[in-house]
């Protein structure tokens, strides 16, 4: 049962943690261990992935969906929990096309060896993609009950009802338990389904369309739930790596017997990869402060984040991607009115409260790992490359973990952990430190941002918009612009760099709706009616006029008031749409704006699990403002010196606005993901704010003066 | 190594651990208590808050010589006879957790904001809770689920029933 994602995941060009290559695999293999570049990372061939032969690929529909003897459903998913609620949102799909209530539901999650390969976790797929599959197998399962109760009551399937988990019939009653173990049930739960079954239209939806807490959720209170990090095993002894003192830095010497004064520490060296292992973590990392204290380096030197944007400037280089109509460049030199201007968008860091972790076990040459990956399969193809193993030697299980945001592609910890776990025979615990998140895992690529355009009244008559560096997502203008060209160019990255929530569409985003909103200040125009004169979109002029409505735009514009000042911005991505409207107080010079107020409205069709999507959208707005106000990756000499919540400072509760939010429900459209686009509009609204205030433009992320 | 004698969720135990290594580390890999999460390492993001004589402590920088004898209570042991703590099933009923790592944290510093503020307003918890990070930033979910756990209290009869929106 193949749902994967392709080739959306491998067409976006910023996914390019997905496209780290690997130098020498032939070497791997002869010579049975893994290579590490100078800058100690794994470089991992997972852009082969992408046409491989990937996870169970039956075509049953026991391969997703699971009737016990109990009555209790389990659907079968390769997709992850990583808090964006893609568990409850399955677990709900199957309830409503099961006619069974969620308590009799388990959903089983991300384990190469039982469920299908449903793609990576991202680019907002599980929503259009996985979730459709889910109701899809549920809704065949159900309609075969249905026949298994008509047969045994020798009448026409269609007067059989179905509710809570048992089948009724005029003459009879029958529970799923009883149905599901009849012979002609379990055989057709060997088949594909014959035909696609009929769905249940979003406005029947009884319980998708309900407020359900996590599935889960009780051993989240309680601390019993075992996240990647809490993982154990008998045996288990918990490892710690030898990080380079700086990027690029590549390992000389290290006297491996200096581990020998911490009780217990086992020192492991395999080229430039060193590390510990010791029966505590304690014990471990301070096995490789000994090492650290021995270990020679030859450094490299390494661009500042002082010097980014120029160093992203003088490397940008040719193959841009983008998309061209009409002739803007004849129109700009033409125009009588036209309007340039520069973007810059420092480097953030996904920083999720549970850093990369992994625990390896090595049984009989079979390597098991749990790790908090979004993408299992995956990470199941680099550590069988990295191993010389077949696939089916590696068994990759992901329990629900703390957090990704795009973050976590990739399986670093988890080959790490392998390595160490092979090279002293015991299953190893490897959980990354917070300074090594900040270091060694990838950024939110930096942009440089360029913009133009030329005015014909209040409609835009040419626009060129150019990303170097970030990426594509978002880079088109919802916009109705005849004359327009968009191109974004790679860049040499100081930073490893990838995916991250909305990949590069916070970015374009910012720049376009600050753009816009400079192009409506030369117009003479309200930044909203400007907007509207130049949107033809329905969805998108619906976000709008619900946000500002809500909002009392109309009223609030015309106010000047000292040090506030209000801003709006929309946008689109992922098939969902977006408009804020903020309100933002000056601070004292040097200090970002404070955000006072949002008023954001948010349409991705038919609303699943309001709560859940609340969640997501208050989740994307404040993770925005972190951007927009304060995070920023800083480096020099090699090091990144934001590498603490101490120096990297993220959100807190007392950054909280008063939010207010319109979801509006369109049972008539497809379901679209909602944990991103969320994301994109509050810092442009806040820059536009800031302009409001005080006349001046911030056309840097986080906002500085 | 010396030992340490620890009281931990009511349960006297007893451990060899070097003075220097984080409380933390010890409920997790010696205790199995794995509730307590690993955050930051500096007492940043409060992941891993235990109560410390009932006190919220960040145990990644609370050294296990720094304990004494003070008694030490963790996620796994705020329940009390089979049924939740009225803080957590606040946070279940109000769907107050994303990906859910900093909730045990923020579970135990907000059951102690409520024995000494009964009723609190979102400025008082804002300021009691600011020092714990949820980078899902579901900050008015949990808002909203420690107010609900005042009510919650207030109806078992822990405290005294007031407007909860008097302030």
């Amino acid at each position: 049962m193949r749902t994967r994602n392709s080739p959306l995941e491998w067409a976006e060009p910023e996914r390019y943690e997905l496209r780290e290559v690997l130098p020498r695999v032939a070497e791997w293999d002869r010579r049975g261990f893994i290579q590490f570049t100078a800058a100690g990372l794994l470089i991992a061939l997972f852009a082969e992935d992408a046409t491989a032969q990937r996870g169970s690929a039956s075509p049953a529909l026991e391969a997703r969906l699971l009737i016990g003897k109990d009555g209790r459903a389990t659907i079968l998913t390769g997709k992850v929990e990583e808090g964006q609620g893609a568990r409850t949102q399955i677990g709900l799909a199957a309830a409503e096309e099961l006619r069974l209530p969620v308590a009799k539901i388990d959903v089983v999650m991300a384990d190469t060896d039982r469920t299908p390969d449903d793609g990576t976790t991202a680019g907002s797929r599980t929503t259009p993609s996985t979730i459709p599959a889910v109701r899809q197998a549920s809704a065949a399962a159900r309609e075969l009950l249905i026949a298994a109760a008509a047969e045994k009551l020798g009448v026409d399937p269609g007067t059989i009802q179905v509710r809570d988990g048992f089948a009724q019939g005029a003459s009879g009653r029958f529970s799923y338990a009883d149905l599901a173990a009849s012979q002609k049930f379990v055989q057709a739960m060997k088949q594909a389904p014959a035909a696609a079954a009929k769905l249940t239209e979003p406005a029947a939806w009884s319980v998708l369309a309900r407020s359900q807490t996590r599935l889960n959720a009780a051993d989240i209170v309680t601390g019993a739930h075992r996240f990647p990090s809490d993982i154990t095993r008998p045996a288990m002894v918990y490892g710690s790596v030898l990080r380079p003192p700086s990027f690029a830095a590549a390992l000389q010497t290290v006297d491996l017997e200096a581990a020998r004064k911490v009780a217990g520490a086992m020192a492991v060296r395999d080229g430039e990869f060193a590390g510990c292992v010791a029966p505590n973590s304690f014990a471990a990392r301070r096995g490789v402060q000994a090492l650290a204290a021995t270990a020679t380096w030859n450094e490299k030197p390494h661009p500042s984040s002082r010097g980014l944007f120029e160093h992203l400037r003088r490397t940008a280089k040719g193959n841009p991607r983008g998309q061209s109509a009409g002739d803007p460049d004849q129109v700009l030199a033409s125009a009588a009115v036209k309007w340039q201007a520069e973007y810059q968008v420092a480097y953030v860091q996904h920083a999720p409260m549970e850093p990369r972790a992994a625990v390896a076990e090595w049984s009989d040459g079979k390597l098991t790992v749990w790790t908090g990956t979004s993408n299992p399969f995956s990470v199941r193809s680099a550590l069988a490359q990295a191993f010389g193993l077949a696939p089916a030697a590696v068994r990759v299980i992901v329990p629900d973990f703390g957090g990704g945001f795009g973050g976590k592609h990739t399986g670093e910890a988890a080959i790490e952990a392998a390595r160490l776990a092979r090279a002293v025979r015991r299953p190893v615990s490897l959980r990354w430190t917070r300074a090594e998140e900040f270091t060694w895992a990838y950024s939110r690529p930096a942009a440089l941002i360029e913009c133009a355009a030329a005015l014909e009244g209040p409609k835009i008559a040419a626009w060129r918009m150019t990303n170097i560096n970030s990426g594509t997502a978002a880079l088109e203008a919802p916009y109705e612009i005849a004359n327009r060209t968009t191109r974004f160019v790679e860049a040499d990255s100081p930073l490893r760099q990838g995916s991250y929530r909305c990949l590069a569409g916070a970015a374009n985003n910012f720049a376009r709706e600050s753009f816009i909103d400079e192009l409506a200040a030369r117009a003479g125009l309200d930044p909203l009616q400007f907007r509207l004169a130049n949107l033809t979109d329905p969805r998108m002029r619906a976000v709008l006029e619900a946000a500002s409505e809500r909002f009392h735009w109309k009223d609030r514009w015309p106010q000047k008031r000292t040090g506030r000042g209000v801003g709006l911005a929309c946008g689109t991505e992922k098939g969902s749409v977006v408009a804020a409207c903020v309100e933002v107080e000056l601070g004292p010079p040097g200090d970002p704006p404070k955000l006072i107020e949002i008023c954001q409205a948010f349409e991705c069709g038919p609303i699943m699990n309001p709560v859940g999507l609340r969640s997501q959208v208050e989740g994307g707005i404040l993770m925005g403002l972190g951007a927009a106000i304060r995070e920023e990756m800083a480096f020099e000499g090699g090091k990144v010196t934001t590498n603490a919540f101490s120096r990297y400072h993220v959100p807190r509760f007392a950054d909280m606005p008063k939010i207010d939010l319109v979801l509006l429900d369109r049972k008539d459209l497809a379901p679209a993901g909602a944990g991103e686009t969320p994301i994109m509009a509050v810092a442009p609204a806040m820059a536009n704010a800031v302009f409001h205030a005080s006349g001046r433009r911030w056309r840097s992320l986080p906002l500085k003066g | 190594m010396p030992v340490f004698q620890l009281v931990v969720n009511g349960m006297a135990r007893s451990v060899e651990a070097e003075p220097e290594r984080p409380l933390l580390d010890v409920l997790r890999e010696e205790f199995g208590l794995t509730g307590t999460k690993y955050g930051c390492g500096e007492g940043q993001c409060r992941a891993c808050t235990v109560l410390l004589a009932g006190k919220p402590a960040p145990s990644c920088v609370t050294t296990m010589r720094m304990v004494g004898a003070r008694k030490v209570t963790t996620i796994e042991g705020l329940a009390g006879g089979g049924k939740l703590h009225p803080v957590q099933q606040a946070f279940l009923n109000e769907a107050a957790m994303q990906c859910g790592y900093c909730t045990p944290g923020m579970i135990l510093s907000a059951s102690v904001l409520l024995e000494r503020e009964p009723n609190p307003s979102e400025a008082a918890i804002v300021k009691a809770m600011n020092q714990h990070l949820c980078r899902c930033a579901g900050y008015p979910r949990i808002v909203a689920a420690v107010q609900a756990a005042a009510r919650l209290r207030a109806m078992a009869g822990l405290v005294e029933v007031r407007d909860a929106n008097a302030e």
